[in-house]
């Protein structure tokens, strides 16, 4: 186990390598970024003057080292728009979003796994096409228009719940809903498709020669086993709640680092973007190693391999 | 012995309703199972053997299986008009079923003692302490060394062997008066096999407990059954005691089996192969289904199903050649 961890550990350090490099030189490759940053009409000697600060008048592996050396010690440049740096900027909007993940991925478990299993349980039936009928729908619908339409009828016309910002728990529901909406489907669908599989088994078969309840049989027998492969997914699914984030926290004016990300494209904080996106690898890697260790807690296959 | 009959199979019809047509993989099988006694049920892979197992515990492979016919009568009872609740109390705790392979029979994810325990519960209303003892003594009695250590093991770190005799304890954990064991050996290697079957034995004979025995092998039949039935293309052909049966085979298809597993004398004993295929069981003949293979058949038995003669009187066959003249 603990040289599984270590194995898995060296396999993320070499990935944020090379998105830290990948970041690095495609920023490079599209124009010196103080271009991006300064405005069309600026003078020579200004321009000069912020190249110089921002450390891109050396040669290209010059500025790589630096990078890298600064990285290393947790700089990853200045925020030009917030004027502090980008690593103390992501930290400090970090906490928000990750105070809606939990609860998102909460909701689309909670309702993607019972659908996936009631709906392997009817196979074909009517049941069966209703659940993936929702499914599809939770991925049909963009995150954007589902938000807005949340806030259209919640906000605007019932005036039941707040539009946006951070607040109460009043606040959560309609960013959670937003985002959670979106992975419903997946789960439901890897339920699915696992319960049909462990449903067959033979060992299914012997807990019912137990003459257990078929509630213990469906729920605990054969769901836990169905849950094996969902968990192993559980990474990529907060993956994608991480980039989600992005549309949804923008509606809600939710001050997360989804929204970070957007107001450094829209401001064009190229360090910011930078530094937000070496980070939520990080966030996104360390995750996966987590439920890995959580997996082979769940399996006790690997755990005592 | 006593020959109280605590199972009865009545004319039993289990089909599967596939759209490429309907399988009548059990098509009028009956017998009957006294109390303490070990009837094997021979027959070649896929003549319904495993089906008729299925039936009788009502636990048929979903995807069109029905039984359409026929009654099963467990203590007095035809457990065919049980509800589904009335079918769980009488499953573990009257009719039992060890399964064939005991690499996917147990959960993977939970304990040999969480396993066996839960089993245990369901006779036990006990203590947490005492349903752990009870556990304990069931892997005793099926000869697992060190059972405490054992219980908190996950069934990936036992061998073949010590699998099946666990799922063996699952199985008679509710003292059944039945236990259907469905090739229970056929997945484990010669040596191991042996000491299965006189584990199976002992257990039989200490707890008194009748079983529907299903092989392929007829050297397992005579070590372990007192009578057989052997099947073929989802009927009983002949029945009687082993005894019998072995001196006397009466339908021509006991005979070739029977003739090939002494020509074999030495060998695995395992049913050898007989000229011809069995028919498909989408597509059975009107008649004797052994017709198109048989040595000896006429125009009637291509016609008519024959009916079960008599040998003696615990000893039948199916068979035309028998018809009194
Ligand atoms: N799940 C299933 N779906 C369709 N047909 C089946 C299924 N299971 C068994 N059968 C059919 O029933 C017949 C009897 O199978 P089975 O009882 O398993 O044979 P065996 O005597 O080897 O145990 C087989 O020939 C097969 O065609
Ligand atoms: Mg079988």
């Amino acid at each position: 186990m603990k040289r599984y961890i270590a194995h898995r550990l060296l396999q993320g350090v070499l990935l944020l390598c090379l998105v830290a490099s990948i970041v690095f030189f495609v920023g490079r490759l599209t124009g010196n970024p103080a271009d991006l940053m300064l405005p069309e009409d600026v003078s020579a000697e200004d321009r000069a003057a912020l190249i110089q600060v921002l450390g891109l008048d050396g040669p290209l592996h010059e500025q790589f080292f630096i990078f890298v050396r600064n990285a290393l010690h947790g700089d990853l440049g200045m925020s030009i728009r917030m004027r502090q740096p980008a690593v103390e900027a992501f930290f400090s909007r970090l906490p928000n979003t990750l105070a809606i993940i939990p609860w998102a991925i909460l909701l689309a478990m909670a309702v993607g796994i019972p659908l996936g299993v009631v709906a392997a349980l009817h196979r074909g039936g009517w049941i069966d096409r209703m659940a993936g009928a929702i499914a599809v729908l939770g991925v049909a619908i963009p995150s954007f228009w589902l938000g807005i339409l949340l806030i259209f009828v919640f906000s605007v016309q019932l005036g039941w719940l707040p539009s946006g910002r951070m607040g109460g728990p009043s606040h959560y529901v309609l960013p959670v809903i937003t985002l959670g909406t979106f992975l419903i489907a997946g789960f439901m669908r890897l339920v699915r498709s696992s319960m049909l599989e462990v449903m067959d088994s033979e060992y299914i078969k012997l807990a019912r020669i137990k003459g257990l309840r078929e509630s213990v049989v469906i729920w605990k027998h054969g769901l836990r086993n169905a849950l094996i492969p969902v968990l192993t997914l559980w990474g990529v699914f907060v993956g994608n709640l991480i980039t989600g984030a992005i549309v949804t926290e923008t509606i809600f004016a939710w001050p997360g680092i989804g929204r970070l990300t957007y107001e450094a494209v829209i401001f064009r904080d190229f360090p910011l973007l930078q530094a937000v996106i070496i980070l939520k690898s990080i966030l996104i890697l360390s995750i996966n190693l987590l439920v890995d260790i959580l997996y082979a807690y769940v399996d006790p296959r690997i755990r005592l391999a | 012995m006593n020959t109280q009959t605590v199972l009865e199979v009545r004319n039993l019809h289990t089909h599967f309703f596939l759209r490429r047509g309907i399988v009548k993989a059990v098509d009028g099988v009956s017998f009957t199972l006294a109390r303490g006694e070990v009837l094997g049920l021979v027959g070649e892979s896929g003549c319904g053997k495993s089906v008729t197992a299925l039936s009788i515990m009502r636990l048929l492979p979903r995807g069109g299986a029905r039984t359409i016919q026929g009654q099963i009568w467990l203590d007095g009872t035809d457990i065919l008009t049980h509800t589904p609740r009335q079918m769980r109390d009488v499953r573990g705790r009257k009719i039992s079923m060890a399964l064939q392979d005991p690499q996917t029979s147990l959960n993977p994810v939970f304990t040999i003692g969480a396993q066996l325990r839960e089993a245990l519960m369901r006779r036990l209303r006990a203590a947490q302490a005492a349903i752990t003892q009870a556990a304990i003594a069931a892997l005793r009695a099926v000869d697992i060394a060190a059972p405490e250590q054992r219980m908190g093991q996950y069934p990936h770190q036992m061998s073949g062997g010590m699998k099946q005799r666990v799922v063996g304890a699952i199985a008679i954990s509710g003292h059944p008066d039945v236990l259907i064991a469905d090739e229970p050996t056929t997945a484990l290697d010669v040596t191991i096999q042996l000491q299965y079957l006189k584990l199976l034995k002992r257990l039989q004979q200490d707890t008194n407990m009748a079983i529907l025995f299903i092989t392929h092998d007829f050297g397992v039949v005579a070590r372990m059954c007192d009578r057989v039935a052997v099947m073929y293309a989802g009927r009983i052909v002949e029945c009687g005691k082993v005894t019998d049966v072995f001196a006397h085979p009466s339908h021509p298809y006991t005979k070739a089996l029977i003739a090939s597993v002494t020509k074999l004398k030495g060998s695995s004993g395992r049913l050898p192969t007989i000229e011809g295929q069995p028919p498909s069981l989408m597509d059975i003949p009107i008649g004797c289904r052994f017709a198109p293979r048989c040595p000896h058949a006429e125009q009637r038995c291509r016609d008519i199903y024959p009916p079960s003669f008599p040998i003696n009187d615990t000893h039948t066959a199916d068979c035309w050649q028998l018809a009194p003249s």
